[in-house]
């Protein structure tokens, strides 16, 4: 039964690729459950802060910061956050399509368009495509930490500070839930307008030291804590993405096996039909 | 007249105080600051040192604080700290040994470049001791 044997080989080796598909999946889950509680720890502070700047952006300011000045856009600065693995399904390209998009619709404006990678999916993608890259990070792990970002901010804020982009925007994956992640791009500077006009009273912050310091300082961390928040959201994304994808794995194995089973059965069964047929033959030869 | 205000102390990587309190004494880079319900907004850069809560109960709480901004509305504090700690998760003997490595390195190294570094790993394991003896002091 030599067809039967290969077939056999065969439903061993989609057996063993579902076996790793299943771990993988389970570790996705696990590794879900804690990127999950990492984005929870750090929202406070990613919302206090957005607090901070809208009380800023209602107040009355001496010092305007230029960080809150719209300019002319003539070039456009985009952090891509991104995975560094891959065997998580169409993440990454979705996100990736998204800001192409994006990035077309400026450069029909006729900006042009930088890119600070994170992750390195990203860094392939857009070496592929030739896109001009500032910047880098990749390799962050399971637990990112915002000094291993702050470089790469660095880089787009002196961009900003010396006019080389009027426009910053951050694109990550929003986690929404287990089986969504929004493909999301979110400008960064300058700093959204706040929709609320009318200000109710003018007033101004008493400063300790110095009102330019300061809010060098706290703009520059409430962009840092932008994008650490994408990142950590991202990696949530990931894993459940992961997990999705390991699962569908893992049911088209157990389908594939089925199928392959279905087979071997029939050919066992040709097989057995044909021998009794030889057999019936030829003792009705010998009578 | 107010007679509580609201806190919140976050760090980067966890909230650490959200209620409302009676008072709040914190380490700004011009010096100690005491805020009552009512303060004139203010925002101000924190020092490594300590903020002394007085709770809503009339209770103390200490916490340790590395660096960071404060930023006061009349009824709502907001404190972002680089790096905070509740006094009871720290370690008195690494920050004693801190302090004491800081201290060495200083002395040793007067001529080098990275004085500043050193003076600000100095402050912090000074302000570290600083909330353990306070919450010494209160048990």
């Amino acid at each position: 039964m030599a067809v039967g044997k290969e077939i056999k080989t065969k439903i061993a080796s989609v057996q063993n690729t579902q076996k790793i598909t299943n771990a993988m999946e389970m570790v996705a889950a696990s590794k879900m459950r804690k990127a999950q509680d990492s984005m929870a720890a750090s929202r406070p502070y990613a919302e206090n802060i957005r607090n901070v700047i809208g009380h800023i952006a209602l107040g009355n300011l001496e010092y305007r910061h230029p960080y809150m000045e719209e300019r002319e856009v003539k070039r456009i600065g985009y952090i891509v956050v991104s995975t560094d693995r891959g065997l998580c399904g169409g993440l990454n390209i979705n996100l990736f399509k998204q800001v192409l998009a994006d990035a077309a619709n400026w450069q029909q404006q006729g900006a042009e368009v930088d890119f600070a990678v994170i992750g390195s999916k990203a860094t392939a993608f857009f070496n592929n495509m030739g896109a001009k890259i500032v910047a880098q990070v990749s390799g962050l792990g399971d637990n990112p930490s915002v000094t291993d970002l702050v470089g790469n901010v660095k880089v787009m804020l002196k961009a900003y500070d010396d006019g080389e982009i009027d426009k910053l925007f951050i694109v990550y994956n929003k986690f929404v839930n287990t089986m969504t992640q929004q493909p999301t791009i979110d400008q960064l500077l300058p700093l959204p307008k706040s929709d609320d006009d009318e200000i109710k009273h003018r007033w101004d912050y008493i400063y300790e030291p110095d009102a330019n310091v300061l809010l060098d300082q706290l703009l520059v961390r409430y962009i840092e804590s932008q994008v650490y928040q994408g990142v950590v959201e991202n990696l949530a994304c990931e894993q459940a993405a992961r997990m999705i994808a390991m699962k569908a794995a893992t049911d088209n194995a157990g389908e594939l096996i089925d199928d392959l089973q279905l087979v071997y059965n029939k050919a066992r069964q040709a097989a057995i039909t044909q021998e009794l047929g030889e057999i019936v033959a030829g003792a009705a030869a010998v009578g | 007249m107010l007679y509580t205000m609201r806190l919140n102390i976050v760090s980067a990587e966890e909230e650490l105080f959200s209620g409302y309190i009676k008072s709040l004494q914190i380490t700004a880079s011009e010096g100690e600051l005491g805020i009552m319900p009512g303060h004139a907004p203010l925002l101000a850069a924190l020092t490594p040192g300590m903020a002394r809560i007085v709770k809503e109960n009339g209770k103390e709480e200490v916490i340790y604080i590395s660096g960071g901004m404060l930023e006061v509305q009349p009824n709502c504090i907001t404190v972002l700290a680089d790096v905070a700690k509740r006094a009871k998760d720290l370690d008195e003997k690494a920050a004693l040994a801190a302090k004491r490595c800081a201290e060495e390195n200083i002395h040793l190294h007067q001529m080098d470049v990275d004085y500043a570094r050193l003076a600000i790993e100095l402050s912090r394991a000074i302000a570290q001791l600083r909330v353990i003896q306070a919450s010494k002091r209160k048990r």
